[in-house]
């Protein structure tokens, strides 16, 4: 059972390693953040993944971590924008 | 009766994974941010949500089955909360391009 947890934590890796490849072709900061949004939550997979097959709990404190870290950098990636909110939904023919 | 329990981790499991795979796809493919985020954070949470549910048995002690819960909530929370402010962060960026296209003759 413990290397079959292992293989679907290879195949996790595998899955967010595709998701790099919107990080390397992102054509703007946000899809940037999406990718790494994708590898946060792909790293909390692999780490929930491999706790039971190496019987390793701590691994578990290590996944909610990087779900905490993910958030943040969402939110840093905002406030790095700077303040200015976006107004009121207008009508969407205006597209970029 | 483990042999059970590993059969519904495992088919569990891969459909969490599979999930994951059209989370990714789902990003890759879609032309729009927007639809990025929303594809993004709805595949991945049911894909973490069923590999959580997947992984119960196999947690060694309740603990960490109650924390293997909590790190899904906290995820779930997270991702609820990522999604709106990378949608502005979005709608910003747009706005902020049409602005300095505009300022360009």
């Amino acid at each position: 059972m413990a290397d079959l947890l292992f293989a679907a934590g290879a195949l996790v890796l595998l899955i967010c390693g595709a998701g790099l490849a919107a990080l390397w072709r992102g054509e703007g900061d946000i899809d940037r953040m999406l990718a790494f949004q994708l590898l946060g939550s792909g790293a909390i997979a692999v780490l929930l993944l491999i706790a039971p097959a190496m019987s390793e709990p701590a691994l578990l404190d290590a996944a909610l971590l990087t779900a905490l870290l993910a958030a943040l950098a969402a939110c840093a990636y905002r406030a790095a924008l700077g303040g200015r909110t976006p107004p009121a939904p207008d009508a969407p023919e205006r597209q970029p | 009766m483990s042999l059970l329990l590993d059969a519904v981790t495992l088919l569990l499991v891969s459909a969490g994974v599979l999930f994951f795979a059209a989370g990714t796809l789902g990003l890759l493919r879609l032309p729009d941010p927007l639809t990025r985020i929303h594809a993004l954070t709805k595949a991945d949470n049911v894909g973490l949500a069923l590999i959580v549910l997947g992984l119960l048995p196999q947690a060694g002690s309740v603990m960490a089955g109650v924390k293997m819960i909590a790190v899904w909530a906290l995820a779930q929370i997270a991702s609820g909360a990522v999604s709106q402010v990378l949608a502005e962060a979005a709608t910003l960026e747009a706005q902020i391009e049409a602005t300095a296209r505009e300022k360009r003759p």
